[in-house]
């Protein structure tokens, strides 16, 4: 039994990187096809890094990303605070408000967005081009928020509510003993919503699609675009950039959760 | 804290989201039930929905069929992970979601590279002296596509699940004579039941939504409601009948997954991880 599931499991896994390592090893193919590996060049790196079109796009990318995810992080974690505090019945609703675009298809989300941003600014502000890079802010701030106010809430529910009392007792206002105290208890919420935020914000195709407009789009929105021709093996070199960015990404959320653990077990076995 | 306090640093984020994703819903559906040209309320969108049942149909039958397969082969997955050693099941669960955080527009490409008649999986048959079969734009090619992308979203709540389950209801089960068949048909899988609803309700909605993987993977008859959604917003510019299909498959999701909560009981446990 126990044997059969490990054959299943590395049988899966090779399932969902396949396709992967297809792509990695193309961005080191001389040749154009993905099917045909020819022979071995760091050239596809080199013309990356020459190609200011597809830097700009993965520049724009990162730029909507890092500033949704910051303005989400701040946003979401100081409203958690406040749900957290608010009566049961509010904070239901509050709840329900924040599972909304967590459980709506992301097709529905972005129409939604779209046909919003499009009737706000074509029917009430005359705009001839009403989807520019606020719309697409706006959305990506908009998705991301319900993934640090799911990854910040737990971590405020397990904090123990007389730490904040003592830190008042001692001599701290209400807004000191947050940053003194809360914030501290509650970072490894914050940065692993932080994080979720950002790679869901960098890698959004479906909703930026439908929020995007000619002068602000976005590199997943591009790729999109290139269904006639074969795509150009720099992409795939990009693709391999970035799925080193997101594994280093990865394995810091797991060495801060693990130094994280590590600390609050020592800290109990001191405080016996 | 005091309540006015708590009123206060909540309500911004409220008005947010209530502006931002209530509000449009609301513009959905007052698109929805006015008439494209000349913006007077009218139920013609709803009355050309008749026409759209069977590609509606279609993919509620692919991704039903995508949500199962993802359960077979994402169980035996999430049981080995959640029975590692702590360490291991830290590495295991990140390898899980790494694919999630990947351009999954080029991830899909990769499959079409893999599955085209001239492609690597073709290729390597004809060395052995089989094929070329047709593998792309297929239902089959479909459904892997949906298998593929949206596996880990199965595989991470049924670990999640999984994992909690209390060993020593285990060993009392096999005090009491069970067999290993028995313990994991009446001890495991009833108490993986939530995982397992949230894990088909994750894998289901994106399938039954998406445009991407049937626009690459399939042909002209995989055709999905998401394709039809797109297709009314750019090209076919009509956004209201396109408002009109996002209503209804808003509804077919919100129905699907109240079904789900049903048989699951307990909400506020299996609700939504990711």
């Amino acid at each position: 039994m126990k044997q059969a599931n490990r054959v299943i499991t590395v049988l899966i896994f090779v399932f969902l990187y396949i396709p992967m390592a297809v792509l990695v090893v193309a961005s080191f193919n001389t040749g154009k096809d993905i099917t045909e590996f020819e022979g071995f060049t760091f050239q596809q790196y080199a013309r990356l890094f020459q190609d200011g079109d597809l830097l700009e796009l993965l520049r724009n990318s990162l730029i909507v990303s890092v500033l949704a995810s910051a303005a989400a992080t701040v946003f979401g974690t100081v409203a958690a605070v406040g749900i957290h505090n608010l009566n049961p019945r509010l904070r239901k609703t509050a709840m329900t408000l924040t599972n909304i675009p967590m459980t709506n298809p992301d097709i529905v989300t972005g129409v939604s967005l779209s046909l919003l941003f499009v009737f706000v600014g074509a029917r009430l502000l005359g705009q001839r081009n009403s989807l520019t890079f606020w719309t697409l802010l706006i959305a990506h701030i908009t998705f991301n928020l319900p993934y640090v106010i799911l990854n910040v809430m737990p971590k405020l529910k397990q904090m123990d509510a007389s730490l904040t009392d003592a830190a008042m007792d001692l001599g701290c206002t209400p807004v000191q003993a947050f940053f003194r105290v809360t914030l501290y208890e509650i970072m490894p919420g914050i940065v692993s919503g932080a994080i979720m935020a950002f790679t869901m914000s960098l890698d959004d195709f479906v909703i930026s699609y439908f929020v995007s407009g000619l002068d602000f789009v976005t590199l997943p929105v591009e790729i999109y675009s290139y269904t006639k021709k074969p795509l150009q093996p720099k992409i795939y070199a990009m693709f391999t950039l970035l799925f080193l960015l997101i594994l280093a990404l990865m394995i810091a959320m797991n060495l801060i959760q693990i130094y994280g653990d590590k600390k609050k077990t020592q800290s109990r076995s001191a405080g016996v | 804290m005091k309540k006015n306090n708590a009123v206060l640093l909540s309500a911004p984020y409220l008005a947010w989201m209530v502006a931002f994703t209530l509000i449009p819903l609301g513009v959905v559906a007052y698109y929805a039930l006015t008439d494209p040209s000349s913006g007077a309320f009218s139920l013609g969108n709803l009355a050309n929905l008749g026409m759209y049942l069977p590609v509606l149909w279609q993919s509620i039958v692919y991704s039903l069929v995508s949500a199962c397969i993802c359960l077979i082969l994402g169980y035996p997955v999430a049981y080995f992970i959640a029975h590692c050693g702590p360490f291991a099941q830290k590495f295991l669960y990140m390898l899980v979601m790494l694919p999630m955080c990947m351009s999954f527009l080029l991830r899909t490409l990769a499959w079409v590279g893999l599955l085209q008649d001239t492609g690597i999986i073709n290729s390597l048959l004809g060395k052995i002296g089989i094929g070329p079969l047709t593998l792309i734009r297929t239902p089959g090619a479909v459904v892997l596509g949906m298998v593929y992308n949206y596996l880990p979203y199965m595989i991470l709540p049924l670990y999640a699940t999984i994992v909690k389950i209390d060993r020593r209801l285990i060993e009392a089960a096999e005090d009491l004579g069970c067999n290993g068949v028995q313990v994991f048909l009446r001890v495991v899988l009833p108490l993986s039941v939530p995982g397992i609803l949230s894990g088909m309700t994750m894998v289901f909605v994106p399938s039954v939504s998406t445009f991407y993987i049937s626009q690459k993977l399939g042909g002209t008859d995989t055709v999905l409601i998401g394709d039809v959604i797109e297709r009314q917003f750019k090209q076919g510019n009509n956004p209201n009948l396109g408002a009109a299909l996002s209503l209804v498959l808003m509804l077919l999701v919100l129905v699907c997954t109240s079904i789900l909560n049903r048989f699951g009981g307990d909400q506020e446990e299996g609700g939504v991880v990711v």
